[in-house]
């Protein structure tokens, strides 16, 4: 039972390009609906690290199993499982709104009538019915991050990995952001997120926090607090990456 | 298979919505088959003649009437003194210079042979060779009825043997270049477009981060090759349709095989040069390190492909290359089939080269995409 709760396992991951460890074995369990903050400075290895548990960048050594299935074999297991949002917008621009909803859940297997269905929802919850025909690429920002957002919980996968995603974008979005992430970690969906914004990190159910490839701090916002005896997440961010 | 629809129809919207690229894609080749077909000729016409004529003699001037009869030389300009007729060739004002000598007339009679001095530039050396030609041929001519004229006895008494070559061209009666030039150059504009969208395809997905997306998908690496290639399959096959009907509407070239033919090589050589476009795009991050690598081998497979030089006059290096330049067999069974009407059987060597040339090259771009780095 145990077990079966810990959607992401991982145990000395470790990436080298060549001499330099960009992500220096890293440990860390994520359980099923936790929203799991991934921090850390630019270049920290937030992201290769990330890109590891997606499937898209082998491992140099170390272990990781994400919904069950391992990171080194069966990556396009895990693939089937994940939804993933990346930095970099990365819908299509000239599709419209509903073309990409519907080319994305193509992708994944899911069945026409599915899709429509899928598609009347997502576009009626983000507001965007009237824009539904429209090139995505004509779009604001924090529309674009909300959509896409949606787009990558389209097959109802078990973890959703977002990399950065509020980057850019105006503190209304932003909150409306984290109550799209709130409501997809109630449905039971584990939300494994980076972000620079220390206000969010005091969103997150845990938080990790990167240092040159190695994790140096992982806790609840709260028991971090403490243990750096600082008032907020700002300056445990501070005393740990300034080391 | 469902994946791969998708694939397709989101490809095909991309495309079509694209409102640039549209008439790139079909205008911009059919205008270049409709020049390049009408200038890229291999007739040596209206060459710029001169002449200085030191004899000024009935026999001289007959000899440079000769010239002036000629469909193939133009301007005829008198020169005084060689000097004149060097710096006019310097300049470029003419490339053939007849040089006719004091008492040409009077040593012809005489000696019963003369020489005569020609210039010819030779910057394009092919075009010089066919000058030559034709100069020789006139003067030739010229000198027999002279000789004829002058001497209709001895001409019996030496040796009545009088050889004369009647050429007989086949399957392209009347030496039209169009003829023979337009199925290579529709051959050219299919092979490019589809080369260069092909390549630059997948690369652009990597630069927009889309691909990536892609990436962490569960999508099989076949699924999305083929559904990528599908689109540019149909844009060849459209090139060829269109090409094939302005070469039977514009240029009238005859159409002796079967078109079927024609149609399933294309359908097969067009997988060759995607899986090469793919290859690329596999290989490099920028659509502009794309479009040069795919420009190295246009250029390449072009002049080696027998389309403007022919592959039997290559050293010996190079014709062994040309067995790996997949436009090469494309100009062959289009030239035989078109021109000659070559059926099935008659092809089957280029068509089996390339249907393993097709699954060499798709086999590398499927196994070259990795979605795991």
């Amino acid at each position: 039972m145990e077990k079966n709760n810990k959607v992401i396992q991982v145990e000395g991951l470790t990436k080298l390009f060549g001499d330099f460890a960009a992500v220096n074995a890293i440990t860390f369990d994520v359980e099923k609906g936790e929203i799991f903050g991934f921090l850390g400075a630019n270049g920290a290895g937030k992201t290769t690290a990330m890109k590891m548990l997606i499937g898209i960048s082998n491992p140099t050594s170390g272990k990781a199993k994400v919904a069950g299935f391992d990171v080194f074999t069966q990556a396009e297991d895990i693939k089937k499982n994940i939804g993933y949002m990346s930095q970099k917008f990365a819908l299509y621009d000239d599709l419209t709104v509903r073309e990409n909803i519907t080319f994305f859940g193509g992708i994944y297997g899911l069945s026409r009538k599915r899709i429509k269905e899928k598609s009347t929802v997502l576009i009626n919850e983000l507001g965007l019915e009237k824009v539904a025909n429209t090139l995505v690429g004509a779009l604001p920002l924090g529309w674009k991050q909300k959509l896409s957002f949606s787009v990558s919980l389209l097959h109802d996968p078990k973890i959703v990995f977002l990399d950065e995603p509020t980057g850019g974008v105006d503190p209304i979005t932003r909150r409306q952001f984290w109550e799209m992430i709130y409501k997809a970690a109630n449905q039971g969906i584990t939300v494994f997120v980076t972000t620079h914004y220390m206000d969010e990190a005091e969103y997150c159910d845990r938080v990790s926090i990167m240092v040159n490839g190695k994790i140096e701090a992982l806790d609840t916002p709260k028991k971090l607090k403490e243990q750096f005896n600082a008032k907020n997440m700002n300056d445990v961010f501070l005393k740990l990456a300034r080391g | 298979m469902k994946t791969i629809l998708y694939i397709i129809q989101k490809e095909f919207k991309q495309i079509f919505r694209n409102k640039g690229m549209l008439p790139i894609i079909f205008v911009l080749p059919l205008l270049q088959l409709v020049i390049l077909s009408n200038a890229a000729t291999f007739e040596v016409k209206n060459i710029k003649f001169g002449y200085i004529d030191n004899d000024h003699t009935t026999t001289s001037r007959a000899l440079i009437e000769k010239f002036n009869a000629s469909t193939y030389f133009d301007v005829l300009t008198d020169f005084s003194s060689e000097g004149f007729a060097k710096s006019a060739m310097l300049k470029g004002e003419i490339d053939v210079v007849l040089d006719i000598p004091n008492y040409f007339e009077r040593d012809l009679q005489k000696e019963k042979h003369n020489s005569l001095g020609i210039t010819i530039n030779a910057i394009d050396g092919a075009a010089a060779g066919v000058e030559n030609i034709y100069v020789n041929e006139i003067v030739q001519n010229f000198n027999q009825h002279l000789k004829v004229d002058l001497l209709p006895l001895s001409n019996q008494q030496i040796q009545p043997i009088n050889i004369d070559t009647i050429p007989l061209f086949w399957y392209n009666e009347t030496l039209n270049y169009k003829t023979f030039m337009v199925p290579g150059i529709l051959v050219l504009l299919v092979s490019m477009i589809t080369l260069f969208l092909s390549g630059m395809n997948i690369v652009r997905e990597k630069e927009i981060g889309t691909l990536e997306q892609i990436n962490v998908t569960p999508i099989k690496k076949s699924q999305f090759i083929i559904g990528k290639l599908f689109p540019f399959w149909v844009i060849g096959m459209g090139l060829l349709t269109v090409g094939l009907l302005l070469a039977r509407l514009i240029f009238n070239v005859p159409m002796l095989g079967s078109l079927v033919l024609m149609y399933l090589y294309t359908s097969i050589y067009i997988l060759v040069i995607l899986g090469i476009g793919l290859f690329i795009s596999n290989f490099t991050d920028t659509q502009q390190q794309a479009m040069f690598i795919a420009w190295f081998f246009v250029v390449i497979f072009i002049l080696m492909s027998g389309l403007f030089t022919p592959i039997e006059s290559m050293p010996g290096w190079a014709q062994m290359v040309t067995e790996f330049n997949p436009i090469k067999y494309y100009v062959e069974v289009m030239r035989m089939v078109m021109l000659k009407g070559s059926g099935f059987t008659d092809i089957l060597p280029q068509l089996i080269k390339t249907v393993l040339y097709a699954i060499v090259m798709n086999g590398l771009a499927v196994w070259s995409y990795k979605k795991t780095n």
